[in-house]
């Protein structure tokens, strides 16, 4: 039989008090380039799960010691082993009990002796979700406080979308294109770097998610995926921190003999439909609806009236007076049929940046 | 014509997939443990622990349905039903009927093995 391309091989543990039954799922896996680890019970299979790493179990279920529906039972119990894809091995009599065990969490189930054809596809499969989730944890690591990754980890991915409310925030870097044709290629992608890192820890101190970034803008959620009743404050919070931020990353530039930068951020609250969006090749977690482009617009719109943060009715609403905000002249927007009123949050030190040129 | 012990078409195609070494541990291993699974059957009836009775039957009937052993294997699952419903009453004479079958499995497989 020939071997499969080892990208897609996996570090496999088989579970199975039966030496027959472990010699041959054994065999079967390594023809397919997979390698593979043995244990004879359910106690046996927990320590080496806890000890090393593994991409999927295949799990017997009549065992001695702990059997396999204690041994899915106290998978589910462990952060670290909760996500690991199991398989159950069954006779082909004990089907009801394979029901059981993937209404516990199994993923799928094969019949022993396996045929070597369903074997492949089923491990194949579940290998190819497992990497899949791991490339969303990646993802959701990466762009979301450890708090926010936890909780979604913890109670699982929704790919379906629902409503929340929630405030959405767009930010970008004003006059950007002009500063990238004035410097080094490596000194704006260095610029962008820093700009990120620095508007990331603002959004994740307030309990935000950064869910796009696109050139020089990226947008942010308040309130989701983790609920948090205060969001308009937070989302306003942030915004206050990432233009002081960025007024103490000026001081450094100048010192350095470069250009200073200059943001804007718009800010919307009300309701959004939200839910994590997956392909195989890429995974967020998506805001969309028109709070979200009513907080597009603000953003735009902080280049017409000179303010660098600007906030929907909404939002002003949520701050509750915590923080002081100045309504502007109430303004007609693209994509809104009624005039929209429009507060400026000024910055507690001075009077608003001025706008960098275009 | 009585059904042989072991189907002969599971053993090939054990071969054919893997190879002939491979078919050899697999036989040792099976011999090995269902002598052990008859000695814990026999033990579990004389205590009366009918979830090891019934997990040892199980082990029998998998692995020796692997091995092309199909009619001992469906006289291993009976013993297995026995014991899930609950009661061993019947067991005994059962188990005595798969240990007695036994011996003939262990003969056509090393037959096989040495033929292979």
């Amino acid at each position: 039989m020939e071997r499969s391309h080892p990208a897609e091989a996996g570090h496999l543990l088989v579970v199975d008090d039966n030496k027959v039954n472990r010699l041959l799922l054994g065999r079967g896996l390594e023809q397919h380039g997979h390698s593979v680890e043995f244990a004879e019970n359910g106690v046996r299979a927990l320590e080496m799960l806890r000890e090393g790493r593994f991409d999927l179990v295949l799990l017997d279920i009549m065992m001695p010691e702990l059997d396999g529906y204690q041994v899915l039972e106290q998978l589910t119990t462990e952060p670290d082993l909760r996500d690991i894809p199991v398989i159950m091995t069954s006779a082909n009599d004990e089907l009801d009990s394979v029901v059981r065990c993937i209404e516990m969490g199994a993923e799928d189930f094969l019949v022993k002796p396996p045929n070597p054809v369903l074997l492949k596809a089923r491990i194949g499969a579940s290998l190819e979700k497992k990497r899949l989730r791991d490339q969303q944890r990646a993802l959701i690591r990466r762009f979301a406080t450890p708090e926010v990754a936890e909780e979604l980890l913890a109670n699982g991915f929704e790919l379906g979308g629902k409503y929340v409310n929630a405030s959405a925030m767009f930010s970008d870097i004003r006059g950007f294109t002009s500063i990238a044709e004035s410097q080094s290629p490596t000194d704006t992608i260095e610029l962008l770097n820093t700009y990120y890192t620095l508007m990331f820890d603002a959004i994740s101190g307030q309990g935000g998610t950064v869910n796009q970034m696109v050139g020089d803008g990226l947008m942010a959620i308040f309130g989701a995926p983790v609920p948090h009743a205060d969001h308009p404050l937070r989302a306003v919070r942030a915004a206050l921190e990432m233009v002081e931020l960025v007024q103490l990353f000026n001081q450094g530039q100048s010192a350095q003999g470069k250009a200073p930068i200059q943001i804007g951020i718009g800010i919307a609250s009300g309701r959004v439909i939200a839910g994590f969006t997956g392909t195989q090749s890429r995974a967020t977690y998506t805001c969309v609806g028109d709070t979200v482009n009513l907080a597009a617009r603000l953003e735009a719109h902080t280049k017409v009236l000179g303010h660098p943060i600007l906030i929907d009715e909404n939002t002003w609403q949520g701050l509750g007076g915590e923080i002081p905000a100045i309504e502007q002249e109430a303004t007609q927007l693209r994509g809104k049929s009624a005039a929209v009123r429009v507060f400026a949050v000024p910055l507690p030190t001075a009077s608003p940046e001025p706008q960098g040129p275009r | 014509m009585p059904e042989p012990p072991v189907d002969m078409p599971t053993l090939q195609n054990l071969v054919a997939t893997t190879d002939a070494a491979f078919v050899q541990e697999l036989i040792e291993a099976f011999l090995e443990d269902g002598r052990e699974q008859i000695a814990a059957m026999r033990q579990s009836l004389a205590s009366g622990d009918v979830q090891a009775f019934q997990r040892a039957a199980h082990s029998l009937k998998s692995s020796s349905a692997s091995l092309g052993a199909l009619g001992f294997s469906s006289q291993a699952k009976e013993l297995e039903q026995l014991a899930k419903q609950g009661s061993l009453e019947e067991a005994p004479e059962g188990l005595e009927r798969v240990a007695a079958a036994f011996p003939a499995i262990e003969q056509s497989l090393r037959e096989f093995g040495h033929g292979a």
